[in-house]
């Protein structure tokens, strides 16, 4: 690459002339002026402003596009190239799309979270591809002496149809490197639009499908050596003694290390350390609180009366309309921990030398994982590497990157390229679960069935906040206090996909489906009673966008026919998460007295959809993780340890329990908002609403499966 | 260690390993086949899936000195350019998020098909209630399978 031959004042944007003959706009995925997702802002990230992105046209019209940011599912390696391919007027199929590794001091913000990636990209992207197009025509202008206003892109190429002339990108590319980035260009008409809001397959599908090495365990080098890690079983204990004899006595076992509270098991196969494993005698003692599912029961009947909550939201005077409420509803909701179980287990590769540090496989969040290296093991951050693998799942637990320190450690102990790999038991009984918690919902009651009061409390087990005090109904009530109460615990919680809304959601929307029965109220026309209220009539601050809930509310409303099918019990949610808001209509069926759910039914806004398939997939992915696990899943403690083990006692939903499931988009035009979890918060409360209508019995405690309703007679 | 002397995707392969490794870890640390993933180790996931003799197998929990003179398929051999009539569903009903599964998935489905060429739905959901993905992308894989099963 020559040097840069221009910078715009923009300083996102600066074109380079390729080695080969060919352009090279490098850009900044990530606006530094727009807001970015609170669980974005909460994680440590090095580097600074600078490119994160690049995309080259060859001489040969090849387009590569440079993916910064970890691929887990989301689809971001195709929908991303989609938005700069749509305005450059690329031809897609001349498309190539790279991850990036690791890399600071060019790249900003390389990381996975939040659901945040396509809305805080979209302007950039769209500028980047318009941009690389406004210097290809004007290439070819000039080339044709004739003036720019009479030629245009399409798939591809420039054309200038009075004279019928027409050059490829990949003749004009070198040119148009040496043109000046201009200050201006004017993106597209949404209803010119070709590639965004359509079907585009996954970019990696044919990898995918024939098994090529793209995940962190594929990784292998020559010479590495295998480790698996004996950490404690129990929260709250720590390492007394060590006997390794019989371990070390093992085949191809070439060490035993002690370090933390880990014992690792280092050695020449995968199979090898994992034998050698079960031979290690450990004793542990205690260190913290011994705590069981039964204790954390009592925890949150106890701080639930007693605890000293932090007020997150109030408004009017709650006691007062309580005391002089026509009706009182009160509800409990509790949820347990659940692990993440994303199907690639936690593992990474580290190889510590004196002059550096190598690092490979899967993390949602690389530079924070290198930064921690580097204070660790006291390496300067830009002597370590770190090479992005895809990754097999990660539904919020590779935000963390213990396992990536892990590895990271052993290599420097053992002088040595090393894989640390978990096993399925070391995943579920190794912590950043989902946190338990429970809620205490309050609502007050008019006699004309109008809402007055509501309160929330919620307890939760390392949960952080577990409130979203500002989500609706708040803003539609007039006295309301939101206050929780956190109970601190040596087992260790962390974002679990949609955090914290993946279980309030459920929790809130089945309650103001009890509060709606209590108000003789149609559960649906009650929530858009109360929206009514909130536009002319608000209380406090209002953080959601009331039309866009209301469209949302009223489309899922058409689509299933809400109330209009006999024999089908119909429950409803709606949830604003992520920037997006999701409405959804579960249908429930009775066989031999038994609810069965058939249908959900789910309308989405997040604003233009990028990847028409990629989009349908989110949904309905999110959909059925939210039944699945609000069904089936749960983790409880045992002196400390959990319960269950591997999939054979912690469940995830399988291909026979999935309901029929609709996905409808409102149109709207709106720049796009999040969907990576936003599908999944409402599910629960759509479920619980319509076993209820079914059966008459409220849900109120996950999962599900464990209520008598579902017993065998 | 003994050496096994095994068929893999149509080839001769030797493996010097313990009689009780798992087929899956001498096909992935031995043999440098990394299509057949490990995901539980105890054939409760269905990730870890090949054929032998044509039969699915959860290649975690078979130790290679079970094998003998079997013929192994991992996803790798299942067709020469990935052109297996699943592979191709796969693809045109876009089935693959994360993807970590999905090798397993189409292994377990591809000797299904060739037991049952022209399965119900309810024949396919039994056929493929072993296999887990995280990523729930269930609604698709039973429709890939029903395309591919059209088209075998």
């Amino acid at each position: 690459m020559q040097k840069s031959s221009s910078t715009t004042r923009r300083d996102f944007l600066k074109v380079t002339t390729l080695a080969g003959g060919g352009l090279l706009l490098g850009f900044s995925w990530f606006s530094a002026a727009s807001e970015t997702p609170a669980l974005i802002n909460k994680i440590p990230f090095a580097g600074s402003l600078g490119f994160n992105s690049y995309l080259s046209i060859a001489a040969d019209g090849t387009i590569t596009i440079l993916s910064p940011n970890p691929e887990l599912g989301q689809n971001i390696m195709t929908s991303f190239p989609m938005i700069v391919a749509e305005e450059l007027d690329a031809d897609w199929t001349k498309i190539k799309v790279l991850q990036a590794p690791l890399d600071t001091k060019n790249f900003d913000r390389q990381l996975t979270g939040g659901s945040g990636a396509i809305p805080h990209s979209w302007k950039k992207l769209r500028t980047a591809g318009a941009t690389a197009r406004y210097m290809l025509i004007q290439a070819a202008a000039l080339q044709w002496a004739v003036p720019i206003e009479e030629c245009t892109a399409s798939n591809g190429f420039v054309i200038h149809s009075k004279s019928g002339k027409k050059l490829g990108f990949g003749e004009l590319a070198e040119q148009a490197s040496k043109l000046s980035v201009p200050k201006e260009v004017k993106l597209k008409d949404r209803k010119d639009f070709k590639i965004i809001g359509t079907a585009v397959n996954n970019v990696a599908n044919k990898d995918i499908v024939t098994g090529k090495p793209l995940f962190g365990l594929d990784f292998y080098r020559e010479g590495m050596l295998f480790a698996v890690i004996q950490r404690p079983q129990a929260f709250g204990t720590k390492i007394k003694s060590v006997d390794s004899v019989a371990a070390k006595a093992i085949a191809g076992i070439v060490d035993v290390v002690v370090f933390k509270n880990n014992v690792a098991v280092v050695g020449k196969s995968t199979w090898q350390v994992n034998k050698a494993r079960k031979l290690l005698k450990i004793e542990y003692e205690y260190e913290g609180a011994i705590e069981s599912t039964a204790d954390h029961n009592k925890i949150f009947a106890d701080l639930l009366v007693s605890g000293t909550p932090e007020v997150r939201r109030k408004n009017g005077d709650v006691e007062t309309a309580f005391k002089t409420a026509a009706k009182i509803i009160k509800s409990e909701y509790q949820c347990p921990f659940l692990s993440h179980a994303p199907l690639e287990p936690m593992n990474f590769f580290a190889h510590v030398r004196p002059d550096g540090v190598e690092l490979v496989g899967p993390t949602q969040t690389p530079a924070s994982a290198r930064a921690a290296t580097a204070k660790l093991l006291g390496i300067p951050e830009d002597k370590i590497t770190v090479e992005i693998t895809r990754l097999g799942g990660g539904f919020g637990r590779r935000l963390k990157f213990d396992y990536v320190l892990e590895a990271a450690e052993l290599s420097s102990v053992i002088k040595a390229p090393v894989k640390v790999i978990w096993t399925r038991e070391d995943d579920i009984a190794g912590g950043s679960y989902r946190p338990a918690v429970r809620y205490r919902f309050e609502a007050a009651l008019d006699t004309a069935g109008n809402l007055v009061g509501y309160k929330c409390r919620g307890v939760g087990i390392n949960s952080g906040n577990p409130m979203r005090e500002d989500n609706f109904p708040s803003g539609a009530v007039e006295h309301l206090l939101i206050d929780s109460v956190e109970h601190k615990s040596p087992i260790t919680t962390g974002a679990w996909r949609a955090p914290i809304t993946n279980f309030l959601g459920f929790a809130e929307q089945a309650f103001i489906d009890e509060v709606a029965e209590a108000a003789g109220k149609d559960p649906l026309q009650f929530r858009l009673a109360l929206l009514a209220k909130a536009r002319t009539a608000p209380v406090g601050a209002i953080k959601y966008d009331i039309g866009r809930m209301e469209t949302v509310i009223k489309t899922v409303a058409e689509k299933s026919a809400w109330g209009k099918k006999p024999g089908v019990f119909q429950g409803f949610s709606v949830y604003f998460s992520h920037q997006s808001y999701v409405a959804q209509v579960c249908e429930v069926i009775l066989q031999a007295g038994k609810p069965v759910v058939k249908k959900i039914i789910s309308v989405a806004d997040c604003g233009q959809v990028i990847n028409l398939s990629g989009s349908r997939q989110q949904v309905m992915g999110g959909i059925t993780d939210g039944f699945g696990h609000a069904m089936y899943s749960k983790l409880t403690f045992t002196n400390g340890a959990t319960d269950q083990k591997n999939f054979s006692t912690y469940r995830l939903i399988r291909m026979k329990e999935i309901p029929a499931i609709e996905v409808h988009f409102i149109d709207n035009g709106i720049d796009p908002t999040g969907l990576g979890e936003p599908a999944l918060p409402p599910t629960g409360g759509a479920v619980a609403n319509a076993i209820f209508k079914a059966t008459g019995k409220r849900l109120r405690n996950q999962p599900f499966i464990d209520d008598a309703i579902f017993k065998k007679a | 260690m003994p050496v096994y002397k095994l068929q893999i995707n149509g080839k001769p392969q030797t493996a010097d390993v313990d009689a009780d490794t798992p087929l899956l870890w001498v096909l992935r640390d031995h043999m440098g086949l990394v299509g057949a993933k490990f995901g539980c180790g105890i054939a409760q996931c269905g990730a870890c899936t090949v054929h032998m003799n044509g039969t699915a197998v959860r290649s975690c929990s078979l130790p290679v000195s079970a094998i003998k003179t079997a013929a192994i398929t991992t996803i790798e051999g299942l067709s020469v350019n990935g052109n297996h009539p699943l592979q191709l569903a796969w693809i045109e009903v876009d089935v693959p998020q994360c993807g970590y599964c999905q090798a397993g998935q189409i292994m377990t489905a591809a000797a299904f098909l060739k037991r049952k060429p022209h399965p119900t739905d309810t024949e396919i959901e039994d056929a493929m209630q072993g296999n887990i993905c995280r990523c729930c992308a269930y609604h698709r894989i039973k429709e890939a399978v029903k395309l591919a099963s059209t088209k075998i």
